[in-house]
């Protein structure tokens, strides 16, 4: 380890003929290598916090980590119980989440970055208001849900469509920052070239500058789409920690989701029940790892075509 | 067939004023001209990046705009086709017409211009797409009736003398050309619109001396159906490929240090070099400044 | 050549009346439709905030009609379902302290260190194992974090291990795990920050004979410090609003917290413990979560301003 830090450290190769005369205080000084050694310690205990998190969860669920979690419903006796309903609660969350979300987000994002003109006022208002809403806690979204559907008159809160309500609420910032950021990367070479053949403004943002972006779009929205599948404050509010020991078969009907089930099984006393906690957290870790690693493929694959 | 300048006497209104509000410009206009501009101003916000500007652009013929960087050569091209409308700021103030119609009149649609006047950029900028789909993506956006698209892109890559390079791969990326061959695609593509007039922005000024010549043959040879206005910092250049030539040199603000671009003195090409009427003008073609 | 263009003599063209016979304006009613879904969406992002306001308002109202506001910021005491009920927010508070602080002390050393040693030490190749390990760690859900804090950081390492004196649940483990969560959040607005700091600025100082230490602690890390500063307050905000965390390894009982190792109810913790029990709509029990849920709106929104006018004056200075 102590070899990874002095290969990191920067050789001195100017300094190298004066260092011996002391004049120069060079990169070897013992307050320099005190200083990268601190910094260096940063990142290391970082990396072996997740380390201990990752093998303890893994030593934690695997006995419980079997079939029976993603056959089984839930049930008071721990030997039997599975997280079937809430990994199939999960899937109707997200992907109810997923074709709410993106087409608002590109939409927003394609308006405040091709179309609204930055010196009028409401239109910075809607992009200090973006920077806002990512900043507001998760539970809040949950609460306004919950304020909306009692306004709405309706009882039965814990349904899939009022959790993926909550959970775009929550991500659509951040789907409407990272496609921003993929439209502004396209260069404006490639605008101008579009509308100098006499293409509208709109035909350039459609066949020219939004299939340039798709990579970074898709990018950005499965990274947020694993956050909202990680989620469990807003979902919580909406009274999603119930005994469901059903298929969710559509949009209106009663769900629980992996990081609920995970909640649940944690707060019980017995170990048991902490161990079915940690088998789901490994399912719901090797899921969003498989969804961060597609982002990052499809991010590298595409990046820096111009 | 249009080098040989039919000298007409300044004695048009438009020549006449423009004779007085620039002294020592000596002009000689164009008998047959596509579009003009009359005391064309350009601002950036409250920057006056280029004032007074009169010039008629030749049907038919190439038209160079010199002078040293900042003069706000670019700035007037831009405006031709209403290119600086998407530039926050940018206002025009004067006449810039077409065939005698203004195109910044109120009811002049700017996609319109742009479809009749084209516009080469300085860097090749071809779409991430097809060769085929550049060429043909003009024509589509634009609604325009095609009875053979296959035929329109083969007669415009013809054009712009890049169909033998790239006929059999048509559907490979615009992307993987040659710069010079990038800067020709980005032609054929302008030409498949069919406009009037060609803009272009210093075509040449990132290719080597092969491809920018290639270019410059295809200069001519484009000039038999279309008309076009050409910046370039490449003196030699303005002297092979135009007709007419505008010089323009920038002119410090008083009390500030901004800098506007006016135009010095606007001929036919050969008088610009052999006998420019203004100092500078001689100044800088012999390469005595800038 | 087979280009022909449609066009007549120029100079006819010149003399004959001006009007709009060239560049006539094509209506394009698809298009304005298409531009006004756009801005559809885009105000959504708006109804969004009216939403949240007016959802948070109003239940709160009610809950200020019977409950004094003083006595609910100032009291302190938390009991709203005992029957003899009261209402002082400041147990919330103190808690939402304790672990917002301590996982601060965590996360803003950790963090900082992390981004100046990926922009000013790290290679590329070395940065390009790190980052994606930071992008994990920001993408672990936070229930699993806090079952990470209670079943391991409190039992196994406070208890067991060092076998200190505190009970199923801490402040100090919930705030020292929620503090590495917040690491990336950090380290990464930190980096950007560090990264957009001109090289030549760096070179200036390296050719007067600093070191790599000096020019990155006296020159850089000062010249970045607007976007450090908005990295720091956005952690602050994610701090006071992270729910699961807290909820699960912070306790459940909510008195005024006066150690790190005593357990508390963070506001967060406790409107997920509120939303578990069925409170009926209109209920003193049901409106005490939307004040409470109020207040934590009001907080993150005051930081989160504080963020943006730092990061506005010190842009200025810059």
């Amino acid at each position: 380890m102590s070899s990874t830090a002095h290969r990191t450290s920067p050789a001195p190769k100017t300094s190298r003929g004066l260092k011996q005369t002391g004049f120069f205080q060079g990169e070897r000084s013992p307050a320099a290598l005190v200083v990268l050694f601190a910094l260096w310690a940063c990142l290391a205990f970082a990396v072996l916090f997740l380390l201990v998190l990752l093998v303890t969860t893994f030593l934690d669920g695997r006995e419980m980590f079997s079939w029976h979690l993603i056959t089984d419903y839930a049930s008071s006796d721990p030997e039997q119980a599975g997280a079937r309903a809430a990994i199939l609660g999960s899937v109707w969350v997200i992907a109810t989440t997923a074709v709410m979300t993106i087409p608002i987000g590109v939409a927003a994002a394609v308006y405040m970055e091709e179309f609204a003109d930055h010196n009028k006022w409401w239109n910075r208002a809607i992009e200090v208001n973006v920077q806002n809403l990512a900043a507001v806690p998760s539970i809040i979204y949950g609460l306004v849900t919950l304020g909306v559907l009692t306004a709405l008159n309706i009882v039965q809160r814990n349904i899939v469509i009022a959790g993926a309500i909550a959970l775009s609420l929550l991500i659509l910032p951040v789907v409407i920052v990272a496609t921003r950021e993929a439209i502004r990367s396209v260069p404006n070479e490639i605008r101008q070239g579009s509308l100098a053949l006499g293409a509208t403004q709109w035909q350039t943002t459609w066949r020219q500058v939004l299939p340039s972006s798709v990579p970074g779009i898709a990018t950005g929205s499965i990274l947020a789409l694993s956050r909202a599948m990680g989620e469990a404050a807003p979902l919580l509010v909406l009274g999603a920690l119930v005994f469901v020991t059903f298929d969710p078969t559509s949009i209106f009907d009663q769900f629980s989701t992996m990081p609920i089930q995970t909640f649940n099984w944690a707060s019980r006393p017995q170990e048991e029940f902490h161990q079915l906690a940690s088998a789901t957290s490994i399912l719901l870790l090797v899921l969003l790892l498989a969804m961060n690693a597609v982002a990052i493929t499809i991010r590298n694959i595409y990046e820096k075509r111009w | 067939m249009n080098n040989t300048m039919p000298a007409a006497p300044a004695t048009d209104d438009v020549a006449a004023h423009l004779g007085e509000s620039s002294p020592g410009t000596h002009l000689e206009r164009p008998d047959n001209p596509i579009m003009a501009c009359e005391d064309v101003d350009i601002f950036y916000g409250d920057f006056k990046a280029v004032s007074n500007v009169s010039l008629q652009f030749g049907f038919n013929e190439i038209t160079a705009l010199i002078g040293p960087s900042g003069c706000g050569k670019s700035t007037v091209l831009r405006s031709l086709n209403r290119m600086n409308d998407l530039i926050e700021g940018a206002r025009v103030e004067g006449t810039i017409t077409f065939r005698g119609e203004e195109i910044y009149g109120k009811k002049v649609d700017p996609i319109e211009v742009r479809r009749r006047i084209g516009m080469v950029f300085q860097k090749a900028n071809p779409f991430p797409k097809s060769i085929y789909d550049n060429v043909a993506y003009g024509p589509r956006v634009s609604g325009m009736k095609v009875e053979s698209m296959d035929e329109l892109v083969e007669s415009s890559l013809r054009a712009a003398a890049l169909w033998d390079e790239v006929k059999d791969k048509l559907k490979d990326s615009g992307l993987g050309l040659s710069g010079g061959q990038q800067q020709r695609l980005c032609i054929a593509r302008t030409i498949a619109v069919r406009p009037d007039v060609i803009l272009m922005d210093e075509p040449c000024s990132s290719l080597d001396p092969i491809a920018t010549l290639r270019i410059e043959d295809l200069m001519h040879e484009l000039k038999q159906d279309f008309s076009i206005v050409i910046v370039t910092h490449n003196m030699q250049q303005a002297a092979r490929v135009a007709d007419r030539t505008a010089f323009f040199t920038a002119l410090s603000a008083e009390g500030s240090g901004d800098r506007t671009g006016v135009l010095v003195e606007y001929a036919p090409t050969r008088k610009i070099f052999d006998d420019p009427a203004d100092q500078r003008t001689e100044d800088y073609v012999s390469g005595r400044f800038g | 050549m087979s280009i022909t263009t449609t066009r007549g003599t120029a100079a006819a063209a010149l003399s004959s009346p001006t009007g709009s016979r060239h560049f006539k304006a094509k209506s394009r009613p698809g298009e304005r439709v298409i531009i006004w879904a756009l801005r559809f969406a885009a105000l959504l992002t708006v109804a969004t905030t009216v939403g949240i306001v007016v959802s948070l308002v109003v239940p709160a109202v009610e809950f200020f009609t019977e409950i004094n506001v003083g006595d609910f910021l100032f009291g302190d005491r938390w009991a709203p379902r005992f029957a003899e009920a009261s209402f002082g927010v400041l147990p919330l508070i103190t808690a939402t302290a304790w672990t917002t602080g301590i996982s601060l002390l965590v996360a803003v050393p950790l963090g900082l260190g992390a981004a100046i040693y990926l922009s000013e030490y790290a290679r590329p190749r070395v940065r390009k194992v790190l980052k994606p390990v930071l992008e994990v760690l920001a993408g672990i859900p936070t229930v699993v974090y806090g079952l990470f804090a209670l079943t391991f950081v409190q039992s196994v390492v406070f208890k067991q291990w060092l076998e200190l004196p505190t009970g199923a649940f801490s402040v100090l483990a919930a705030g020292l795990v929620m503090g590495v969560m917040i690491v990336p959040t950090i380290a990464s607005i930190s980096e950007d920050a560090l990264s957009a700091v001109p090289m030549s600025l760096r070179q200036g100082s390296a050719a007067l004979g600093a070191n790599r230490m000096q020019t990155s602690l006296k020159i850089v890390v000062p010249a970045a410090v607007s976007g450090i500063v908005a990295a720091v307050v956005l952690g602050v905000s994610r701090a006071i609003g992270e729910t699961m965390i807290v909820a699960m390894a912070a306790g459940q009982q909510a008195r005024m917290v006066a150690g790190p190792l005593e357990q508390g109810q963070t506001m967060t913790g406790f409107m997920a413990s509120a939303a578990l029990g069925d409170s009926r709509v209109g209920s003193l029990e049901y409106n005490t979560l939307f004040a409470v849920g109020l207040l934590l709106f009001a907080l993150t929104l005051v930081v989160n301003m504080i963020s943006i006018q730092i990061v506005r004056r010190l842009r200025k200075a810059y």
